[in-house]
């Protein structure tokens, strides 16, 4: 196999970098959760307001 | 918490489809070799074509997100809507990343096939650059101060400057074909062989796929930052007085017994 230093670098650098974003928003969104109101947590079953700015 | 039955199903194959793909892109699809017609020597950009089954599926799903953020963009600016709003933010920062793996993985892979990692006359890169730094500005914008309203209307419009820029990128290799060294469109390129072609787009496919994973679990980040946001302080005192209910201070104790001790 040729390039094998250019595959690793660009291959790991695209698997690093994804499962790192991953991680980091499951991980916001669990310290975020603790946080927020059960019923809060869903857009799905939140009742909120719609609209930007309507509290 | 952000992940549901739907985002563990999706995720658990997306660990499969990515072991697929490692099995496609190293073992199963053949080296780039031709042979020169003129010379009889071999040519072609052999292993570091790999590199391409995650460059152009990097590059497709940054070009997906910040067009998602711009449909966002556009439901924010007609609808004023909350939902639109957090969908285009959070496809605007996986944007962001996919357009930073674009450079890298496209700069690695410059090295050895044009013998440089960067020209800085080349329209395609640094149009690519430009979208990169302009989606960076997107999200520095969604953070400034102000009322909700004012800084979605800011982003949107600001959203609507990436889906131009992502047109002027992708036409750039043809509206300015002598100004760079990037290869036109090839995806129906004839030449392509029929693994490689296939590899090739499932790559793309999984690239998309992953793309709405993240989407999903980013949406329910950013529902999350602005319930937070928006109840975050009510909720925080309101526990603050439940605790002071079941733990009542020094001084009220004092009260409480007649200030005898």
């Amino acid at each position: 196999m040729t390039h094998v230093g250019y595959l690793i670098a660009g291959w790991g650098s695209v698997v690093t970098i994804s499962f790192a974003y991953g991680v980091s928003v499951i991980v916001r969104g669990r310290k975020l959760a603790e946080k927020v109101p059960e019923d809060r947590r869903r857009w799905m079953t939140t009742k909120d307001a719609t609209e930007i700015g309507v509290s | 918490m952000t992940g549901s039955r739907t985002t563990r199903i999706l995720g658990s194959t997306l660990l499969l489809g990515a072991v697929l793909l490692f099995f496609l892109a190293f073992v199963a699809t053949e080296p780039d070799t031709r042979i020169d017609a003129a010379s009889g020597d071999t040519i072609g950009q052999f292993d570091a074509v790999r590199l391409m089954y995650v460059h152009v599926p990097s590059a497709i799903v940054a070009y997906t997100a910040f067009f998602v953020t711009a449909v966002g963009s556009v439901m924010v600016l007609l609808r004023r809507s909350v939902w639109w709003d957090i969908v285009a933010g959070a496809s605007a920062e996986i944007g962001t990343v996919a357009a930073a793996l674009t450079l890298i993985t496209g700069s690695i892979w410059a090295k050895p096939i044009w013998n440089t990692f960067w020209r800085w006359d080349d329209v395609r890169l640094m149009t690519t650059l430009v979208l990169f730094m302009l989606s960076l500005g997107y999200l520095a914008v969604r953070r400034l101060e102000g009322t909700a309203e004012g800084r979605a209307v800011r982003s949107a419009v600001v959203g609507l400057l990436l889906i131009v820029n992502v047109i002027v990128v992708n036409r750039s290799v043809e509206w300015w074909a002598s100004e760079t060294l990037h290869q036109q469109s090839t995806i129906a390129d004839v030449e392509i062989e029929d693994l490689t072609l296939f590899t090739f787009m499932y790559s793309i496919f999984f690239g998309v796929a992953l793309y709405v994973w993240m989407l999903i679990h980013r949406f329910r980040v950013g529902w999350l930052e602005r319930q937070f946001e928006r109840f975050g302080l009510d909720d925080a005192l309101a526990a603050r007085r439940a605790e002071a209910d079941d733990h009542p201070t020094v001084d009220a104790a004092i009260d409480s017994s007649g200030g005898n001790s």
